[in-house]
């Protein structure tokens, strides 16, 4: 069985292996944390603020009554420990119960349950060279009375004797050189693991300061540390959206990432012509391929090839901009490292190997603007001859730039074509902001701060110039298909407008603030998001006439950064007239806490219901997908573990670990028999049935993928829609989208029934 | 304060020896050190850690090992192969007796402080029996070859462990068979290195403590020779380890200067199940940390770079203060400088050898806190080298210049120094008197007519120096009781009528020179007195002593002065109480007569006697605070004390004439670059 507790303030008991909630007790208020133990069975332990304070928490323990019934209150709460810190990782309980250590700032609190006894202890408050030496997270000993704290200046601590109020004593382990994120103790508490931003999991062994093993390169900070119950894996959540799984000798086990959360998505959304997967930054100076349809990193392309130091505060090189051509033959990366003085640039030109499957780096131009790059883009002409291909690069010092291919004429060079400059246009000492190819590539537009400018891609003649003051232009695009003649601008001052490119006249203008402007490459359609009063909306048009087909108001609280659509494999057959313009392709968006959602036309109750269906295909798939789809589940769970309004009861949780190891390490060939699964295809078809509902699988893939891209790091942020929107919108991050209760209980039972299969093992 | 001119002097290059081991006598309060130049010092941790007692070394008596034997007998041997013993009172070695074994690496008394085992090169424990006067052979116990480093007694007297290189042995001491033998580098493969056994020591439970060159601490269980718990709590070596009385905790100190806390924890509260834990971490030294002790409050290390600090142990003490302070000694708390104040030289005392040095001087005048160009560089006029492996125990030039005195253990120098224009001749002054020796301090009268030689058993001699470079002995004063202990501070009256004589047992009497004769004793203060001076004007006899309270004594009247009464009603400021360093040198302005001036290793004092003494919500220090403040306000802020710490370590200060000082300097920077190089430490970051 297993607890979870939510910020409404209730605790759930589930049974986890049908998915099904058993109980559900009402608190009241916020819970920020929830701790289970084995000695302490009907009651637990969770964090509350403090009424009436603001930012004070306190550790109650809650009475749990026997009671039966579904809904019950549970009001017993009697506080152990005040002024605790919201963050779990915060509090710790010790060997068998006995006691818990609660950390905040600079004191250590330590409260007996038998003796009813609390010990303070704190450490200098003083800030020295090295940092401050706040607590940051605590662990105890599983066996011995020993409490393990970390701290911001990287030290971790080793309390004992903290039962006598003076006679305390603790050692100092130091090898961190910054905070110290998570500790956790082994199963026997022989070794202790740390982890922080420096990505290495540290193994100490007997407390002792020369006895240590690293784990290095994984990838991203550490944000915490978890053991497993029979102590033959441990685990590490990243800030990047990974799990990394690390058996007991410290040996890289396995990784669970979906899309890599990037400090700073810089590049945008893209498209790569060529596996219609989304790229965008990743790793820190790497370029992340992520395929829609498997929720997998597909790969990984390192753009910077230096080596990342992973430490706060350091100007790392970071890739800033990407473009594809049209055949994703090229592949065009800007990167940059922010100076102050002068910012170091480089262009990167990277050709598609077909032998190697993979981009090989063509062209190296340093410094190709004096400022940053605003703005490339490749001369879309799927049918012409490669020499037509030309990118053009908009920069801050006032230039755009002309790249075009040229012939080697070094015999010693291996490749027989790189790039060089062909033209620079400028404009009044404008700064140049976007550029965009009309769709036949013989007009250019750029945009040069409030003026957008129309240059002939031939001759390299300024056409003609369209302006619409006041206000920058913010995103230019042209029209495509039957639209082509019309150029859509959009202006920082919070207008929309369109331009006809024959009578170079404003057909219309309309008020709206745009942040993207995104043309569906295979309609004629434009998706603009707007952000107005804190809130998203979406607004679909066509060019030729100035009134939107399709308005979505209220989309996310979020600002949404980045859109793309990205082309489907086979057209849609669309029933409503109001979704014809997803046919062809579907949208994608990015907010600014990175998460990625997607428009469906199906209603919930659609797409709800296909995952226990989808679970039946999948298992006639050969292994790897098959695990990663338990490991997704996986991830999901343990993601819901660490936050903090979800804490799940740990020891329940890891009974199942070695039965999805073992599925994990199963090879195909082992699998059990078709007819020994067949009981548990046949139950989920049974609900599916009873959905009568027959979607592509495609599809449904897609869906499984959405719902588990979930950002651990957004706690709290719930996303609230309007109750008829929600059937419409489909939010990735949070499963939790805002449903009504039946409709979430529906959607859990369907998600949990996945296991009842697994119980057979 | 007053404007001075100040001669900043930095050219003594005193390096102090570093510190080879230490004993810690729990029930007196004391610590004897021994250096690497062979001299032994006594610490009285009740007299606020003053150093109390300083037995010069010897070129051929190297201390490797020191142990207290029923509580006030100190034994030392070295690699000379001598046990000598050490007689407190005297400060010189009582007796010594050959090993027999040739040099001698250890030293181990049993608890009962009837038998001395000694670990030699040869491989053999010797046991010697303790009798009354000294030391005799009693046997030997089983030699095996390896050179024994460390030896422990097990509480009972039964057992001895003795470590060696990769082996320590426990030896029968009824029997003197070997009944364990323990290869400690078993667990370590593929190294051929040899592991070293530095220390050891043997717990009532049977448990061995071994501290290796692996860097590791070591339990066993003797009588099974397993292993029980391994520490590895250094890259290098771990030099030395010291367990507290009650066995519960022990120090080790490594040779990267580190040192560390072992507790005996129990695993989980209530059980009885109890483990050593590694708990503090202490990072005081920059070099090895030769020898450690354990006292029940406070954890003590001595290193190669001659600091002894003094950790106490947060936990044991009942209140913040004085006590719970940390404390770090590197220079000695006596001046090794004396200035013939006419003459404008120095002189400095090392341990074999007297420098002479001619201050520089200036014409011009400047600013507060300017650097004046010199006109003259200070010259080095003289050194004279001793003779023989002595150690100088005590130097002094006389006021004029032309006198220079030094004593060692057995002999006593006197010299007559000849200027002429740029050449300096020395003579030596033959035929000196014979005294009871050896002179523990020197003092020239303030004409430079008459040296006085402190001396054993409270006695003060008195020589006349007569033109062109002879003396006579005049008189000896002795106190009016018996006093075993020998005199260490002198101070004479500028008028030459007084003469103030500290004891060893901390009595100070004054004798008329006048006529000869014991004119009265202080009244009995018991701590140590660490500076006197008597004033010149007023003859007032100026008492500093090693808790940090002052003095003032009237010779004429025979008892404390008013001013000295209002001291000790109101108290001394909080602060100035807990300095941790003892005012080493008094001396006076005979231009302003209330003023007094004092210094330790860390400050220089102004005490103005005629201003209000501070309390404690008062700012000692107020001299940074007073200079920003209006003419006014700074007249109600005005206390006695006007404290500088620009020259820092200062090891002597004087008073050349109405307005300029000399400041003899050290910075420890200065002579860290002469000790040998610490271990190479990666340090993150650079």
């Amino acid at each position: 069985q297993l607890y979870s507790s939510s910020l409404d303030g209730s605790i759930k008991l589930w049974d986890f292996m049908d998915g099904i909630p058993i109980k559900t007790f009402t608190v009241g208020s916020k819970l920020l944390a929830l701790y289970a133990l084995a000695s302490f069975e009907d009651s637990l332990f969770v964090v509350i603020p403090k009424s009436g304070e603001r930012d004070t928490f306190q550790l109650v323990s809650v009475k749990l009554t026997k009671a039966a019934g579904q809904d019950l209150e549970a009001k017993e709460l009697s506080v152990v420990l005040d002024g605790v810190d919201a963050s779990p990782k915060r509090i710790a309980f010790g060997r068998e119960g006995e006691y818990v250590a609660s950390v905040k700032d600079v004191n250590l609190q330590v409260y007996f349950f038998k003796q009813k006894q609390l010990n303070r202890f704190s450490v200098s408050a003083v800030k020295t060279k090295s940092g401050n030496n706040r607590f940051t997270c605590v662990a105890c000993h599983p066996t011995e009375d020993c409490i393990a704290t970390g701290h911001a200046d990287g030290k971790i601590r080793l309390w004992r004797n903290f039962c006598h109020k003076k006679e305390y004593t603790f050692s100092t382990l130091h090898w961190h050189h910054d905070t110290v994120m998570d500790l956790a103790f082994s199963v026997e508490g022989t070794c202790l693991l740390s982890g922080g931003v420096e990505s290495v999991l540290v193994l100490w062994r007997n407390e002792s300061d020369c006895q240590k093993d690293f784990l290095p390169r994984l990838g991203s900070a550490i944000e915490y540390i978890s053991m497993a119950s029979d102590g033959t894996l441990c685990c590490t959540l990243h800030t990047d959206n990974r799990i990394t799984i690390i058996n007991s000798n410290l040996t890289f086990a396995k990784s669970i990432q979906g899309l890599i959360k990037s400090a700073n998505v810089k590049t945008g959304l893209v498209v790569d012509p060529r596996t219609k997967a989304l790229v965008l930054n990743g790793e820190p100076g790497h370029l992340q391929f992520y395929s829609l349809q498997s929720d997998q990193q597909l790969f990984s392309l390192d753009i910077v090839q230096r080596q990342y130091i992973h430490q706060a505060g350091l100007n790392q090189t970071d890739l800033v901009k990407v473009a594809f051509s049209a055949q994703g033959q090229w592949l065009a990366t800007v990167e940059e490292r922010e100076e102050v003085t002068d910012p170091e640039l480089q262009l990167k030109f990277w050709f598609y190997d077909e032998e190697t499957q993979s981009f090989k780096l063509n062209t190296r131009i340093n410094m190709p603007h004096e400022d940053h790059i605003t703005d490339m883009c490749f001369r879309d002409m799927d049918e012409l001859e490669e020499d037509s291909l030309i990118l053009v690069t908009t920069g801050r010092d006032r230039v755009f730039k002309v790249w075009v291919m040229v012939e080697d004429t070094d015999p010693e060079a291996q490749q027989s074509v790189s790039w060089s400059c062909d033209f620079v246009g400028s404009y009044h000492n404008y700064q140049a902001t976007n550029c965009c190819f009309s769709e036949d590539g013989s007009l250019l537009a750029v945009s040069f701060e409030e003026t957008v400018t129309v240059w002939d891609s031939v001759t390299w003649d300024l056409k003609c110039t369209f302006c619409h003051p006041p206000g920058k232009i913010r995103n230019i695009c042209f029209g495509r298909l039957t639209c082509s003649k019309y150029l859509i601008g959009a202006t920082d001052h919070g207008f929309l407008c369109c331009w006809n490119l024959l009578s170079c006249a404003l057909e219309w203008s309309a008020h709206l603030n745009v942040i993207v402007l995104q043309p569906d490459p295979l309609s004629e359609h434009i998706a603009a998001v707007s952000w107005l009063s804190k809130e998203s909306s979406l607004f679909v048009f066509k060019p030729n006439e100035p009134r939107p087909i399709y308005i979505q108001r209220n989309l996310c609280r979020e600002k949404i950064q980045l859109a793309a659509f990205v082309p489907r494999d086979e057209p849609e057959t669309v029933g409503s007239e109001k979704y014809l313009w997803l046919r062809r392709s579907q949208l994608f968006f990015l907010t600014d806490t990175q998460e990625l959602m997607t428009l469906s036309m199906k209603s919930l109750q659609e797409r709800l219901t296909p995952s226990s269906k989808q679970l039946a295909v999948e298992e006639s798939l050969p292994v790897t997908p098959f695990s990663l789809l338990l490991g997704k589940h996986r991830r999901q769970r343990s993601q819901e573990n660490t936050d903090p309004g979800k804490i799940l009861v740990r020891n329940k949780r890891e009974q199942d670990s070695p039965a999805v190891k073992e599925l994990l390490h199963t090879p195909a060939h082992v699998l059990p028999s078709a007819s020994f699964l067949c009981p548990v295809f046949i139950d989920s078809l049974l609900i599916s049935k009873e959905n009568k509902s027959a979607e592509e699988v495609a599809d449904e893939v897609e869906m499984e993928s959405e719902k588990t891209e979930d950002d651990s790091d957004e706690e709290g942020d719930v996303i609230e829609m309007e109750q008829e929107d929600a059937s419409r919108v489909e939010s990735l991050g949070e499963v939790t989208c805002k449903l009504s209760k039946s409709q979430e209980k529906e959607l859990r039972k369907i998600r949990k029934m996945d296991y009842s299969w697994i119980s057979v093992f | 304060m007053g404007e001075f001119e100040v001669h900043r002097v930095r050219f003594f290059g005193l390096v102090p020896a570093g510190v080879r081991c230490l004993a810690y006598q729990p029930r007196g309060g004391r610590l004897a050190l021994g250096r690497t130049d062979g001299a032994v010092e006594v610490y009285n941790f009740a007299a606020n850690y003053f150093q109390e007692k300083v037995i010069p070394g010897h070129e051929a008596r190297s201390v490797e090992a020191l142990c207290w034997v029923t509580g006030d007998r100190l034994f030392g041997a070295g690699l000379g192969g001598e046990i000598a013993e050490y007689d407190l009172s005297r400060l010189c070695v009582a007796c010594s007796v050959d090993g027999g074994g040739g040099p001698i690496w250890s030293m181990a008394a049993n608890s009962s402080g009837t038998q001395l085992a000694i670990g030699c090169e040869d491989g053999s424990v010797k046991l010697f029996q303790v009798v009354p006067g000294g030391i005799q052979f009693e046997r030997n116990l089983d030699r095996r070859k390896g050179r024994i480093l460390c030896l422990s007694w097990h509480p009972s007297d039964t057992h001895i462990a003795a470590g060696s290189i990769d082996i320590f042995r426990v030896l029968d001491v009824s029997s003197g068979q070997t009944v364990q033998r323990v290869m400690v580098n078993y667990h370590v493969h593929k190294v051929k290195r040899e592991c070293i056994v530095w220390s050891i020591a043997f717990l009532s439970s049977g448990t061995i403590v071994t501290s290796d060159s692996f860097g590791r601490v070591q339990f066993w269980d003797w009588e099974r020779g397993t292993l029980l718990e391994s520490h590895t709590v250094s890259t290098s070596s771990v030099l030395s380890l010291a367990v507290s009385e009650k066995e519960d905790s022990i120090v080790v100190g490594t040779s990267t200067g580190a040192t560390y806390q072992f507790q005996l924890l129990p695993v989980k509260m209530g059980s009885l199940e109890k483990r050593w834990v590694r708990t503090k971490p202490f990072q005081h030294h920059t070099h090895d940390v030769r020898a450690v002790a354990h006292s029940s409050t406070a954890l003590i290390s001595g290193g190669l770079d001659a600091q002894l600090v003094i950790r106490p142990l947060m936990e044991k003490m009942q209140k913040k203060g004085y006590e719970a302070a940390l404390r770090k000694f590197t220079f000695p708390h006596r001046r090794l400088v004396s200035c013939a104040r006419k003459a404008r030289l120095l002189l400095f005392q090392f341990s074999q050898h007297l420098e002479l040095w001619r201050l520089g001087s200036t014409n011009e005048t400047g600013k507060d806190g300017e650097v004046l160009p010199l006109c003259r560089m200070p010259e080095h006029l003289l050194q004279l080298k001793s003779k023989g492996p002595e150690h100088i125990y005590c130097s002094c030039v006389s006021p004029c210049g032309s006198w220079v005195a030094y004593s060692t253990a057995s002999r006593f120098h006197l010299y007559r120094v000849q200027y002429e224009n740029d050449s300096v001749s020395v003579k030596k002054v033959p035929k000196v008197p014979k005294l009871l020796l050896p002179a523990y301090q020197l003092q020239f009268s303030t004409d430079s007519d008459n040296l006085f030689v402190a001396s054993a058993r409270g006695s003060v001699h008195i020589l006349q120096l007569l033109e062109p470079g002879s003396c006579k002995h005049l008189h000896t004063y002795r106190p009016p009781s018996e006093c075993p202990e020998a005199v260490y501070l002198l101070a004479v009256s500028s008028d030459g009528h007084w003469l103030a004589a500290v004891s060893g047992d901390w009595a100070i009497h004054i004798y008329n020179l006048k006529c000869f004769k014991h004119h009265c004793t202080v009244p009995t203060y018991d701590c140590a007195v660490t500076a006197l001076a008597i004033h010149p004007i007023t003859n007032n006899l100026v008492i500093a002593y090693s808790d940090q309270q002052l003095f003032e004594f009237s010779i004429p009247e025979k008892q404390y002065t008013a001013w000295s009464r209002t001291v000790q009603n109101q108290g001394l400021h909080k602060v100035w109480l807990e300095r941790d360093s003892p005012i080493t040198h008094i001396t006076f302005n005979p231009k302003n007569p209330s003023h007094i001036l004092l210094h330790d290793t860390y400050m220089f004092c102004v005490l103005d006697k005629s201003l209000p003494l501070p309390d404690n919500s008062a700012l000692l220090m107020n001299q940074s605070t007073l200079k920003q403040l209006p003419e006014t306000a700074r007249q109600r802020q005005l206390h006695a004390f006007k404290i500088c710490k620009k020259f820092q370590p200062l090891l002597f200060a004087d008073l050349l004439d109405e307005n300029c000082l000399v400041m003899v300097e050290r910075p420890i920077m200065d002579f860290k670059t002469q000790l040998p190089l610490p271990i190479q430490q990666k340090k993150f970051g650079t």
